[in-house]
């Protein structure tokens, strides 16, 4: 975690002081981003991906992560997902979809208070499983959804 | 049997000018409707306006998931500040729309005695700049779409009430737009009935064919395939967008944006959807 | 510099549901300009910063693969009606925005 960009929100009175700092060069975007894992984003496989972000591949499947996904997506390109996760001290829930070219496509950290409970919506190349990875506790765990992805037959 | 052939005949010849069917819009119409309400008897009538959605329930679920924060709600913001915003004589939109407010789209297009033909909300919108003067918007994407998606915002909850003058010129539309929804064309000799009225409900590969019924009461519509194509992901898109992209997709040469065609497809189109509310901008594949 | 944010905070029960609409472009990089056959470059939102009473409640981390004009729903407690919710977004071009919603 990158606990100096957590003390500067903190301090920051003013609307928009973080972006008008990132903007102002005050906070260059390489500082800012520190955090950001580049590695895992860059992996291409869910093991190698989850390694990267985590340290360890280990995941358990848990039925407590209620994931809510089209089984055929209407449109690859804005596949509305939803995951609920019922595990106790969930920190955080990331997505990953097997068939990308680069499977990591997002990982939300859970602050003060937050639940784990997230809904987006995710871009997916073609049909594949779309991979939850909730750590809590330590812990790494698992659950997945195949989502088929098709090509329609209209346009204009 | 001669004499009763040729009063037959002749009486043929009084009522034929005058059914040209007799163009009798109100039937047409009560027709039209019920052909989808017996096809699809579980539909309520006014979910007929969620085009797909109303006939699918899979994709139904997806779509209220993008319903619950629609990426139009971008562009409707974007029309606002477009509408209110003057002209460089210093007037604004509402000068020629007053009553946007209120809500107009319901009814729109209208058929003008004096001008003698079919004017669309888009038309109105360039005309209105061209009084004004300003440059005309593109008629398929872009700021247009922004206005209209803002006037359809405004729109929501009237019922579509589009006039069928009784005249000649205003019949003559209607009547046109009927025989180009009707009509096969293209390489892939298709008609828009084909589709959207035979065939509703069915598939044409992964897709559902949406019934015409309620087929413009959510215009203008965000398409997310029409967002891929733009560099800003803007997915708006006006009804004549989506005319041109159905007559390609049947590989027929597409007519421009704001034609005499399309506007009178627009005029018999809307009115098929007369009694129905408005539910524009719409979020659509 | 008009807001590319739309967020609406409501309390329901013991939580607090924020939906949030984002206008970006997303662009994963690995397209081609169909007009002039060059690549369209990544510009995609990395970071995504939600912080109530100075207390970070969200942190996202995202790539390529978060749709365009992205959505994002999540829920927190110990919120109440009135309190002001902060919500910022930083991209791989180093640009950003940021905006600030009552929770109703």
């Amino acid at each position: 975690m990158n606990t100096k960009r957590r003390s500067f929100i903190k301090s920051s009175a003013a609307a928009g002081a973080f972006g008008v700092a990132v903007s102002a060069g005050l906070i260059t975007p390489r500082a800012v981003m520190a955090a950001w894992p580049k590695a895992a984003f860059a992996a291409t496989d869910v093991d190698a991906a989850v390694k990267n972000a985590f340290g360890s591949s280990d995941t358990t499947e848990s039925s407590d992560i209620a994931l809510k996904a089209p089984e055929i997506a209407e449109n690859g390109a804005v596949v509305p997902i939803t995951v609920t996760s019922k595990i106790a001290g969930t920190e955080s829930i990331s997505l990953l979809i097997s068939k990308n070219p680069t499977p990591l496509t997002a990982t939300f950290k859970m602050g003060k208070g937050a639940e784990g409970f997230v809904s987006t919506r995710v871009k997916m190349s073609k049909t594949s499983d779309l991979v939850v990875v909730v750590k809590a506790n330590g812990k790494l765990y698992s659950a997945k959804k195949e989502v088929k992805v098709t090509i329609g037959g209209c346009g204009g | 049997m001669k004499k009763v052939a040729v009063i037959v005949s002749a009486l043929c010849m009084l009522i034929a000018p005058l059914a040209g069917i007799a163009a009798n819009p109100d039937q047409d119409l009560k027709d039209f409707r019920s052909h989808f309400t017996e096809k699809f008897p579980s539909v309520p009538l006014q979910d007929f306006t969620n085009g797909v959605y109303s006939v699918d329930k899979a994709s139904r679920e997806q779509w209220e998931a993008f319903e619950d924060f629609p990426p139009y709600e971008i562009y409707v913001d974007k029309g606002e500040v477009l509408f209110n915003k003057a002209f460089k004589n210093g007037k604004t939109y509402s000068s020629c729309f007053p009553k946007a407010n209120k809500g107009i789209r319901q009814d729109y297009p209208y058929f003008s005695e004096k001008r003698g033909e079919i004017v669309t909300l888009e038309m109105a919108i360039n005309e209105c700049r061209k009084a004004n003067g300003e440059k005309p918007l593109k008629y398929k994407k872009g700021a247009m779409t922004h206005l209209t998606a803002y006037l359809a915002y405004k729109s929501r909850g009237h019922k579509g009430n589009v006039k069928i003058v009784d005249s000649p010129k205003s019949i003559a539309a209607y009547e046109r737009g009927k025989k180009h929804f009707y009509a096969k064309r293209g390489q892939l000799n298709m008609s828009c009935a084909d589709c959207h009225y035979y065939n509703a409900g069915g598939k044409v590969r992964a897709d559902i064919l949406s019934p015409a019924l309620g087929h413009t009461s959510h215009f203008p519509v965000y398409r997310n395939k029409w967002s891929l194509a733009s560099s800003s992901g803007d997915g708006m898109g006006t009804l004549h967008r989506r005319y041109g992209g159905c007559n390609k997709q049947v590989r027929a040469k597409p007519f421009k944006a704001q034609s005499e065609e399309y506007r009178a497809l627009e005029y018999f189109h809307t009115y098929m959807s007369n009694g129905l509310t408005m539910n524009g901008p719409g979020v659509r594949k | 510099m008009a807001k590319s944010i739309k967020v609406r905070a409501k309390v329901k029960g013991d939580s607090t549901v924020v939906k949030a609409l984002i206008s970006h472009a997303m662009e994963t990089g690995l397209r081609k300009n169909k007009k002039t056959g060059k690549m369209i470059p990544a510009h995609y939102i990395q970071e995504v910063t939600c912080s109530h009473n100075g207390n970070d409640v969200l942190n996202a981390d995202w790539g390529t693969a978060i749709s365009k004009n992205p959505y994002l729903s999540f829920k927190f407690g110990g919120a109440k009606k009135g309190d002001t919710l902060k919500m910022s977004w930083v991209d791989n071009k180093g640009e950003s925005d940021s905006v600030e919603a009552k929770i109703k």
